[in-house]
């Protein structure tokens, strides 16, 4: 998941498609809904919750609405780039770009005044921008008249697109979160949650905070060192030309910098603050997404199994957090992230042919468009196996499967719809599902983990035998 | 930000005059930074390349590192340049003539009743993306390796002259 927001990118939005909205909104009541039903079932099963444990839920659950506010932002975002990109224009692009800055054109309105005076004439060179605004009027009005001076008209439109490249420090907290893609990394740290929530360990707070901090961090770090290489390809495509590198709002340098003072403590407070395993991890993903995904995108097509790698490290990382070690239940959760990934991404780049085969980048939809959609629904029905394999691996009850089956049946038929029509609509819709899909699946996934004191009953844990034997000999 | 002032045609310098290289001086570009400015500006995407000009800053005492720095900056914003605006040129043209022939096969005019321009659909041009992405792939390789010795030789410089600099600034 680490590079989706690549190919999505963050766009400046202008239009609000309140009808989508409306049913985005009516998605997320109904997410609630089904949260408080799965609280309600938990309640009424009569199974031994432990007080915590369903502040937990709540928790967890509040982490998969705030996730899914990310998912119903960014679809608000893909829905209206979407619409932008739809038509296959024949002609060539018009030529009016939309000024990056247009929004704060009125403020440059009034620092326009003070500027326009200075290099009018070697008389008033002299002056300072501080002089009054009466005096600058009289200046402006005057200077106006004189021959030397071409009028303002057309050009001083063009002039006001020029900025100064000088970071303003109130700037910089809205640049560095562009440049460490902020939602994306929201996302991955969601994920690393989610790996940490069903591991078999009871919940430590603290451990719980480093980990996701520590992600955060790597995550942040790698996003600036993507940008940092892609410059001139973001310029050249429609969702990333409005990145920080590109506008030059701040310097490779700084962007560098910045990546090292996220990666490093990220990774220093993994591997000390939790354990070497999940820095190690972190560490790993870092390398994979900075080194081999983002110049593979232009190498071969390979670079898309490598992203759903990175994708799937993130939930492992939370496991190695919870437990320290690097087991099955590990595994499946990143087998899972991994599978989810090519419905997602497969589905998205259907609509950004053009884009990708202007910019250089190799990609399925692209080169193989066969092969793109049938590892697309090889992997939605990848997701129906994986999930029947949870109960037998003892990380979920056999509930889980049953529950999320609905689900994973809905996700292969818009696979399999996206692999026979191979238009642009059943890739839409198949891209929107899986925004659903992902936080719905870990959130039933949750609701359905193994109870940790199930398995003391049954003596799978060590030690646990000992301390029930305590129990009964207390009064 | 502080916008420019109005244009003017005034050539070459004089004293009191800051300079700047770069674009504006190559392209032609009518903008003038203002004089009391000491920064770098850059400017709207150019329409061939998308890419944002940058017209550089030469401070007067600008030392030699600086300028390997100022230099090897605009060798790469000549040589981007260059590449994306042949790249998309072309792009744009062997677009047109593909849709221009898929169109004669279909028997259709390039332009409808409504005059407006005949398209086709994302399914039809996918053939004509798949051809001009493996026509370019060598292209694109060589790109690559320049853009990112570009990029890591500009950034090194960067960062030795911000070293420099804060040197600099310890000392006094």
């Amino acid at each position: 998941m680490f590079r989706e927001e690549t190919e999505l990118g963050k766009s400046l939005e202008h239009q609000k498609q309140l009808g989508e909205l409306g049913g985005l909104s009516l998605k997320k009541r109904r997410l609630r809904g089904t949260c408080r039903l799965f609280v309600w079932h938990l309640r009424n099963t009569g199974v031994r919750q432990i007080p915590c444990r369903f502040v937990h839920l709540y928790h967890v659950a509040n982490n998969r609405l705030i996730t899914f506010q990310y998912f119903n932002f960014l679809k608000r975002m893909y829905v209206t780039r979407c619409n932008k990109d739809l038509g296959q224009r024949a002609k060539p692009k018009s030529n009016s770009i939309v000024p990056p800055f247009h929004e704060l054109q009125q403020l440059d309105q009034e620092k326009k005044v003070v500027h326009k005076i200075s290099p009018v004439s070697p008389v008033h060179q002299s002056w300072s921008e501080t002089s009054s605004r009466n005096e600058l009027r009289e200046m402006k009005s005057a200077a106006e008249t004189e021959d030397s001076v071409i009028p303002v008209g057309a050009e001083s439109k063009e002039d006001r697109r020029w900025k100064e490249m000088k970071l303003r420090l109130d700037d910089l907290p809205g640049i560095l979160a562009r440049l460490s893609k902020i939602k994306l990394t929201a996302l991955v740290i969601s994920t690393t949650s989610a790996g940490f929530a069903m591991a078999p360990v009871p919940f430590e707070l603290t451990c719980f905070l480093l980990a996701s901090l520590g992600t955060g961090l790597a995550s942040c770090a790698a996003n600036s060192i993507n940008q940092f290489f892609e410059v001139p390809f973001d310029s050249n495509m429609n969702r990333t030309k409005n990145r920080p590198l590109v506008r030059g709002q701040i310097s490779p340098l700084l962007a560098v910098c910045f990546a090292a003072c996220c990666g490093i403590p990220g990774i220093a407070l993994l591997a000390l603050g939790v354990n070497p395993l999940t820095g190690a991890l972190g560490a790993f993903n870092i390398f994979l997404y900075t080194c081999c995904y983002t110049p593979l995108k232009r190498m071969s097509i390979a670079n898309t199994w490598v992203g759903a790698v990175v994708g799937a490290i993130p939930p492992v990382m939370g496991w190695t957090a919870a437990t320290g070690s690097l087991d099955a239940g590990a595994l499946l959760l990143g087998g899972i992230l991994y599978s989810w990934q090519f419905p997602h991404f497969n589905a998205l780049s259907w609509g950004l042919r053009e884009d990708y085969s202007r910019g250089g980048y190799c990609m399925m939809s692209v080169t193989h468009p066969g092969l793109c959609r049938r590892v697309a629904l090889r992997h939605c029905l990848a997701l129906i196996g994986l999930s029947t394999v949870a109960p037998v691996l003892n990380i979920t009850t056999w509930t889980f499967p049953i529950i999320s089956l609905p689900i994973n049946l809905y996700i292969s038929y818009l696979g399999f719809r996206f692999y026979r029509d191979a238009d642009r609509s059943s890739s839409r819709k198949l891209f929107f599902c899986s925004l659903w899909h992902l936080p719905m699946l870990l959130l039933v996934m949750f609701t359905c983990k193994k109870s940790v004191l199930e398995k003391e009953d049954k003596g799978d844990l060590p030690g646990g035998s000992n301390e029930m034997a305590m129990e009964i000999r207390l009064p | 930000s502080a916008p420019a002032a109005p244009r003017q045609r005034r050539r070459g310098g004089g004293p009191g005059v800051r300079c700047w290289r770069g674009a504006e001086a190559r392209a032609g570009l009518g903008f003038r930074p203002p004089a009391h400015s000491h920064s770098d500006w850059i400017g709207p995407p150019d329409k061939h390349s998308n890419l944002r000009p940058i017209i550089f800053y030469v401070p007067p005492d600008e030392s030699a590192l600086e300028r390997r720095l100022r230099e090897a900056r605009q060798e790469a914003q000549a040589s981007n340049q260059r590449f994306w605006a042949r790249h998309n040129r072309a792009f744009r043209q062997e677009k047109e003539e593909f849709i221009y022939s898929r169109l004669k096969a279909k028997g259709l005019e390039l332009r409808d009743e409504s005059g407006q321009k005949a398209t086709l659909n994302a399914e039809e041009m996918a053939d004509f993306y798949k051809d001009f992405l493996s026509k370019n792939f060598k292209k694109h390789l060589q790109y690559n390796r320049d853009w990112y010795k570009h990029n890591f030789r500009i950034t090194f410089l960067m960062g030795q002259v911000a070293l420099v600099r804060a040197l600099r600034r310890q000392n006094w």
